[in-house]
């Protein structure tokens, strides 16, 4: 079956590839693209590991048609830090023991910077939805939502209570 | 953030103030990848030409195989390889043989029947998951169903189907000759009649599957220096690596397990099936090979901690003091043993739990079902007995009437105290315990509980009037090794089942609180006859002089299981093509071709008779730790 060309940029960088018709944009981040921050948990979106930002919303990656992501802005946490300096969320997380075995990690962290770019200052409440799509079966999520509130004082200014 | 309140008071002279570490915030050495998401999954290992694998599946709880048909499978696209039973070299195992415990029970890819759903009989390789997945579909497998058993109990009973052909009475053997493991301290029946009060309760665990986000899974690949590498997200990489070498008959030293990091584990992904079975389709394509489960497998074919029922008895006198406690428990192992008969083994030496109790008898059956096989997960083998003790303490607090902390403190273990394994119990802290959370709790405990220490009445009276067991300087069980005590256990062979009982006499329950908690008293102790149905004689007291000399004429014949011969040297079966039109003709019960390659077992195991009576293995060469009483320090 004939490939199917299919442009976009990744993290700011320009991405072309052919894909095969009705490949999913999970695969074709990781075995195409070469990004393997986002990962395979369920293939069927119910654990949300596979979860990445297409034109600044939240998007699950295996349910997601490649042929889909043509023109589109895509991130994933391989583009999160800004070189060498982490995002304030990876900070956050490393010093609040916010992840175990880390497989959940990419994800949640896209889910948290799609929520503070949206609310800057978000309520315990509103940080639990913003990550009831993404399951952790480690730390029980209180250090991920206090790692998440965290990054949002520092990143207004805040002193860190 | 949470704060924690050290507690340096307790026990202060029994430590040095050294803590360096502990209360202080600390950063994960692996974070900063999981940050990044740079840390190296095992699916995170890239190989050009991998090829995919999925498994055929049984629809069925327990059916045999009548035929397998793969000829239409093997002519989809992309189709690399269809590996069926035959395929394995050393097609029977059990994860503890590595250590010596168990009889082989378990095919990688079962040719003969399943025995659970989901049960593994053949996978197919493809280019793609789509094409695999396509071919799995395409092979036909003539199922003959038959009669199944999903509850403990009910597989106990009379006429149950057989699960299990290495263990055809659907018990675990302990020590080649028990069908439960057994704890006797003290005189219970004694206890009970001294009681005011006895509490009887019946508890049942549900499995609970480990759901890691990462599914289990492994690839592997030939490297140029003649070895395997396979990189798993196992839990257990030396376990894994043990028993890829034992199932594919290949030195270990030509596999190059690489693992470390895994997507979540918790006891499930210790089990060791992905790895053989990619390290297999490596050998055998020639090629990088994925086996991993998606996550219906997870949930369907992936192990859990297993259901656990138990029932407790206990005596208690008017003041709280509980003088007897009875156990009896059922583990529900599955299929397959996997770590279910060791999972007994730590539980029974938990028992009663953190008290002192001076009479205490337990029976508990590692029971074979039709259900997905239970295996390791965060504190197994005692989780589910101490969820059931401590609500059984609650239910003994209700019926004297007394605070449910006072009957702990009052019943807690002290330094000093004999517990019912014959240790002696060192740097208890039960009663602290109790007494910090009632007072963060705001619950009153009495004044003697508030004055009651672990340090204090320890070994005292009746705690203290049983000795320990005697161990000599290797920490074994000296005299009875030594033969200076006489082996009071039953002969190892003839009987069969040997009856639950203590000192020859068979338990018989009191009334039970409910009508439902009855044990059918067949239930318990049954089939010392030859057969299915077999009515249950009477326990005769065991003689009290040396047991005979093992009666030849009475043993049965041993089943030629236990002691297979694997062919020399892993040769990658060279299976000629088959004519694509003929379906592969498939072993059978009743007649087994001889088509090479010829796989081991269990095609070469006698065939499956469920109504044939019980035969005794033999004991292997390479003696099982435990059954020597080695410890591990």
């Amino acid at each position: 079956m004939a490939k199917v060309p299919v442009r976009f940029t990744l993290n700011d960088a320009e991405v072309a590839l052919f894909v095969d018709p009705g490949a999913n944009l999970l695969d074709v981040l990781r075995r195409g693209a070469g990004d393997l921050t986002p990962k395979h948990g369920c293939g069927q979106g119910t654990c949300g590991a596979c979860t990445v930002r297409i034109g600044g919303e939240v998007h699950l990656a295996c349910l997601t048609l490649a042929e889909a992501a043509e023109g589109q802005r895509i991130e994933t946490t391989g583009g999160l830090a800004n070189g060498a300096e982490l995002h304030p969320l990876q900070r956050a997380f490393m010093d609040g023991f916010a992840a175990q075995c880390g497989f959940c990690t990419a994800g949640m962290l896209m889910a948290a910077k799609t929520l503070l770019d949206r609310s800057p200052n978000p309520s315990r409440d509103e940080v639990a939805e913003a990550i009831s799509g993404n399951l952790c079966r480690c730390t029980g999520y209180e250090p991920i939502i206090d790692a998440i509130l965290t990054a949002a004082a520092q990143m207004q200014g805040r002193a860190v209570g | 953030m949470t704060s924690i309140e050290f507690r340096k008071d307790l026990f202060a002279n029994e430590r040095d103030d050294t803590l360096n570490e502990i209360g202080k915030p600390t950063i994960r050495q692996d974070i900063l990848g999981h940050v990044t998401g740079r840390t190296p999954f095992y699916d995170d290992h890239l190989f050009d030409g991998l090829l995919h694998m999925r498994a055929v599946r049984s629809p069925h709880h327990h059916a045999r195989i009548r035929s397998l048909d793969t000829a239409a499978a093997e002519r989809m696209p992309g189709v690399r390889r269809v590996v069926k039973p035959g395929d394995v070299p050393n097609n029977l195992n059990t994860l503890l043989s590595l250590i010596g415990f168990g009889k082989d029970d378990e095919p990688l890819l079962s040719g003969q029947k399943v025995s659970y759903k989901g049960e593994p009989v053949c996978a197919v390789i493809a280019d793609t998951e789509a094409q695999a997945r396509a071919a799995v579909a395409a092979v036909r497998v003539d199922w003959e169903v038959l009669p199944h058993v999903l509850d403990v109990e009910e597989a106990l009973a009379p006429g149950a189907p057989s699960v299990n052909p290495t263990y055809p009475n659907n018990t675990f053997d302990y020590h080649e000759r028990y069908d439960h493991q057994k704890l006797r301290f003290g005189d219970v029946q004694a206890g009970f009649a001294q009681a005011d009060h006895i509490i009887e309760a019946e508890y049942q665990m549900s499995p609970i599957e480990q759901a890691p986000i990462e599914t289990c899974g492994a690839i592997a690949a030939p490297e140029q220096n003649d070895r395997y590498v396979c990189h798993t997200n196992t839990q257990a990489l030396f376990f894994s690596l043990g028993t890829t070498a034992k199932l594919l008959n290949l030195a270990s030293s030509r596999l190059h397990f690489i693992g470390g990091t895994a997507g979540g584990g918790f006891g499930g992904k210790v089990d060791s099936i992905v790895e053989p079975m990619a390290v297999l389709g490596a050998v055998l394509t020639g090629r990088p090979v994925k086996f991993a489960w998606d996550r219906p497998e997870e949930m369907q074919v992936g192990a859990p901690r297993g259901a656990e029922r138990w029932r407790i008895k206990d005596g208690v006198r008017r003041d709280g003091r509980i003088v007897a406690r009875e156990f009896t428990g059922f583990f529900d192992s599955g299929a397959y043993t996997r770590l279910s008969s060791y999972a007994i083994i730590k539980g029974v030496g938990h028992l009663p739990g953190p008290y002192s109790i001076p009479n205490v008898a337990a029976n508990v059956y590692c029971v074979f079902t039709n259900r997905t096989p239970a295996t390791a997960m965060r504190g197994f083998g005692i989780t589910g007995v101490d969820f059931s003790i401590e609500v059984q303490m609650d239910r003994v607090a209700e019926a004297v009437g007394m605070n449910p902390i006072d009957l702990r403190i009052l019943n807690a273990y002290r330094d000093g105290d004999m517990k019912a394994h014959r240790r002696v119990a060192k740097n208890t802290a039960l009663i602290e315990c109790c007494q910090v959370a009632a007072g963060k709790a705001g619950w009153a405990i009495s004044s003697e509980s508030t004055a009651a220490s672990s340090l204090v009445g320890g070994g005292e009276g009746a705690r203290g009037t049983i000795p320990e067991t005697v161990t000599d300087q290797e920490g074994l069980i000296g005299a009875r090794r030594a033969g200076r005590v006489t082996d009071t256990a039953p002969a190892r062979t003839g009987t069969g089942r040997v009856a639950a009982g203590h000192a020859g006499v068979a338990i018989v329950a009191a009334p039970p609180q409910r009508e439902d908690m009855q044990i059918a008293a067949d239930r318990i102790g049954h089939r010392m006859g030859s057969g299915p149905g077999a009515v249950p004689p009477p326990v005769a007291p065991r003689p009290s002089g040396p047991v005979p000399a093992r009666p030849a004429a009475s043993a049965g014949p041993v089943p030629p299981r236990g002691s297979i011969t694997p062919p020399p040297g892993f040769a990658p079966p060279q299976a000629p093509p088959t004519p694509p039109s003929v379906p592969v003709p498939y072993p059978t019960y009743a007649a087994p071709p001889p088509a090479p390659p010829q796989p081991p077992a269990p095609a070469s195991a006698a065939p499956y008779a469920p109504d044939q009576p019980f035969s005794r293995g033999v004991k292997r060469p390479g003696a099982s730790p435990f059954l020597s009483g080695t410890r591990r320090r």
